[in-house]
């Protein structure tokens, strides 16, 4: 990867490392600002202090012994070591006594304090041997600070105190102080490196990835890397949106070919019957019964048209009609009726039991009765042809928080349970079914419609025959108050 | 009988006014919600067909306008929007019937008259008599030539719903409606065997068929 700088400033982690260095920097500049600022202050109070002291020192020894005992004093102390500076000077600027060596014109012509160089002889620390006392540091002009007083015969007295001191510890500070700030620099640099970079890099890895995606490849997935972190979660996250995409769209895929098909199949025979009733020369009761094919046709079309739209809205989750409490006991025993007639006339016995308990849900009248006139119907059908006696039978029982309906016929069944799968599956009309009447997306309504309840529909198999059964929530009124609800 | 057809889809108002005009009414038709709104306020239509969607002015709101200015005419409404609750809008908002497009013509003929005998109909009777038949809805009893039929609850609410509109054709879903009280779609023609088995029973050792199929529309119960 190459670095240009405003690419590198596009980066989040980049702009936070710099961001933190830089208030890192200015922290620590106003400390060491203030550091310096205030020991500054305290040793220039010292020094001043010191040279207070030695002063007001000077002044007794002046008032003691007048004259003499003062050169006689700052003679003494001027051979001590030490950084203090005396000196003391007749009227003329001619200095008597102390260690003073030369003074630049003019200084002594002021009385109070004055900071500048002064060359001063300093006698050693340590006096181990009378080699090493003696100018140690001689001619160099030192920065001190000096109270120069002036006596009252005219003569000049100057203390003074090498500042040299507090420039080498203002010099050590500072020094510790840059080398403060380079190691935070430093780290902010590799902090950036190691943990922005990596960062950075998992977040390029996931453009990479979802540019992947986006360019069509939707079995494409965001890398995981196991740690667990905010990454990780967000990845898994991703990923299982991209399932659920790539499922809706597979579903979808797998919905357009179904639909084509039940739509196509009709249409061409419509379009076939429409052909062949211009052929030739029929008769008008020919066109008549080519109409009235057609118009059956067409509402064989129009039905499984509806039902196709019914399926998606209710799988859109779209739902603007309001939730009743609905008694299915009601719905049972609405829909059974309105079977029963035809279920005698196909020799088929229709029986249902209910169970006890409150068997209220929140829903649909149409919708439930809907479901479960689909359910029975089918179960009429294919139970008809079945070598015992012919037998539907629906059950409604209270199984826990859950309302079970189950509508079992002794048919053929769907044995194998792949192809019951794939009953279930989105508009899917297994083969053997094609040849019924109905748009065949019966079972598909009624598992969208129980779906859409927040309910559950399985297929079981039963020897011989099918057993669907619906599950459902208990409505919310249900749980509350249970056995309050209307009978 | 005078109707108000209003529909912006020139095509099906054409189709629409053929229809009914060869069914021997008298048909005005208005392209557009506003349109439609002004000649239903002042003509005195029989009855209203409403499309639901209508440029300038939706056909609910044509219909609440109406009935808030006091119109009570019978409204049909024609919608491509099928699902449970737009009907039950449809009907809140003042309509006081419901068909979803694509339909048969002879389902929305049937309709219409349903509608317009309603509306013109005095009190509702106890006992409904059609050529020998005798229905008592207060005894609960039916009766043909003095005999009486014995009928299921739901057999005698079918027989109520036609002879209350004996010589008008009703169709399936129609029964379905306003005998079962549903308005889904019903793979199989159920409605069929319950009204072969009322046949059976009104019209088993008489002569006189009563209750007749119109082919591609539904029954009417009839004398002759």
């Amino acid at each position: 990867m190459s670095w240009s700088l405003p690419a590198a400033l596009k980066s989040t982690a980049v702009r936070l490392s710099a961001l933190y260095l830089i208030l890192f920097t200015a922290c620590a500049l106003a400390l060491a600002y203030y550091m310096t600022s205030v020991s500054e202050r305290m040793l220039t109070d010292q020094t001043m202090d010191t040279v207070n002291e030695e002063v007001s020192d000077l002044a007794r020894a002046y008032q003691r012994g007048g004259l003499p005992q003062l050169v006689r004093t700052v003679g003494a102390r001027s051979r001590q070591p030490g950084a203090n500076l005396y000196l003391i000077a007749d009227g003329q600027g001619r200095i008597l006594a102390g260690n003073v060596e030369s003074l630049e014109p003019g200084v002594l012509d002021k009385e109070g304090w004055t900071e500048r160089p002064f060359s001063y002889v300093r006698y050693g620390e340590d006096q181990l041997g009378p080699g090493t006392i003696g100018q140690v540091e001689g001619n160099t002009g030192h920065k001190a600070a000096a109270l120069v007083l002036r006596l009252p015969n005219q003569m000049i007295l100057l203390v003074g105190r090498d500042l040299r001191e507090p420039e080498i510890l203002r010099s050590v500070i500072n020094r510790a102080l840059l080398i403060a700030l380079g190691t935070m620099s430093l780290g902010g640099l590799l902090i950036w490196f190691f943990v922005g970079r990596r960062a950075l890099r998992r977040i390029d890895n996931v453009s990479a990835a979802s540019s992947r995606i986006l360019g069509g490849d939707l079995t494409g997935r965001l890398p995981v890397s196991g740690v667990g972190d905010e990454f990780d979660r967000l990845a898994e996250n991703l990923n299982a949106m991209l399932s659920r995409i790539g499922e809706l769209n597979d579903g979808l895929k797998q919905v357009s070919d179904n639909i084509a098909h039940d739509l196509k199949t009709p249409l061409t025979r419509l379009r076939n019957r429409a052909e062949a009733a211009l052929g030739g020369q029929p008769k008008t009761a020919d066109y008549r019964a080519a109409l009235e094919a057609t118009i059956a046709e067409s509402d064989q079309l129009i039905k499984t048209f509806n039902a196709i739209l019914m399926i998606s809205r209710l799988e859109a989750g779209y739902s603007a009609e309001s939730l009743d409490r609905i008694d299915l006991r009601a719905i049972v025993g609405d829909v059974v009726e309105l079977y029963e007639p035809v279920a005698e006339d196909a020799g088929v016995r229709l029986t249902h039991t209910i169970g006890d308990g409150d068997m209220t849900v929140d829903g649909n009248r149409e919708l439930l009765a809907q479901a479960l006139s689909n359910i029975i119907d089918n179960g009429i059908k294919y139970s008809a042809g079945s070598t015992q006696a012919p037998h539907v039978s629906i059950h409604l029982d209270r199984i826990d928080r859950e309302i079970r309906l189950t509508v079992s016929d002794n048919g053929p069944g769907i044995p194998e349970q792949a192809d019951r799968n794939r009953a279930m599956e989105r508009y899917v009309r297994l083969e053997k079914s094609r040849s019924q009447p109905g748009s065949g997306l019966g079972l598909s309504l009624a598992q969208a419609i129980v779906k859409h309840h927040g309910g559950r529909l399985d297929l079981l198999p039963l020897n011989p025959g099918l057993s669907v059964q619906m599950d459902f929530p208990v409505g919310k009124g249900g749980l509350d108050g249970a056995g309050k609800a209307k009978g | 009988m005078k109707i108000l057809v209003i529909e912006d889809d020139r095509e099906a108002a054409d189709y629409l006014k053929t229809a009914l005009s060869e069914a021997g009414h008298n048909v005005h038709t208005a392209g557009d919600g506003e349109t439609g709104f002004v000649l239903a306020d002042n003509g005195e239509y029989d009855i209203l067909i409403v499309d639901r969607m209508l440029p300038q002015r939706d056909g609910l709101s044509v219909i609440a306008g109406l009935r808030a200015r006091g119109n009570t005419t019978p409204v049909l409404i024609l919608s491509a929007l099928g699902e449970v609750d737009d009907r039950v809008t449809g009907l809140r908002a003042g309509g006081d019937d419901y068909l979803t497009k694509p339909y048969a013509t002879a389902e929305l003929l049937a309709r219409i008259e349903v509608l317009h005998r309603r509306s013109s109909a005095k009190e509702v009777e106890t006992i409904y008599r059609v050529g020998d038949l005798e229905l008592d809805r207060l005894s609960h009893t039916a009766k043909r030539g003095g005999q009486e039929v014995v009928l299921q609850p739901r057999e005698f609410r079918l027989l109520e719903f036609l002879m209350r509109h004996s010589g008008q054709v009703v169709t399936r879903t129609m029964l379905l409606e306003n005998v079962w009280d549903y308005h889904f779609d019903p793979q199989t023609n159920v409605i069929d065997v319950h009204i072969s088995r009322l046949r059976s029973k009104i019209e088993k050792g008489f002569d006189k068929p009563l209750l007749h199929t119109i082919r591609g529309a539904g029954y009417v119960l009839k004398a002759n």
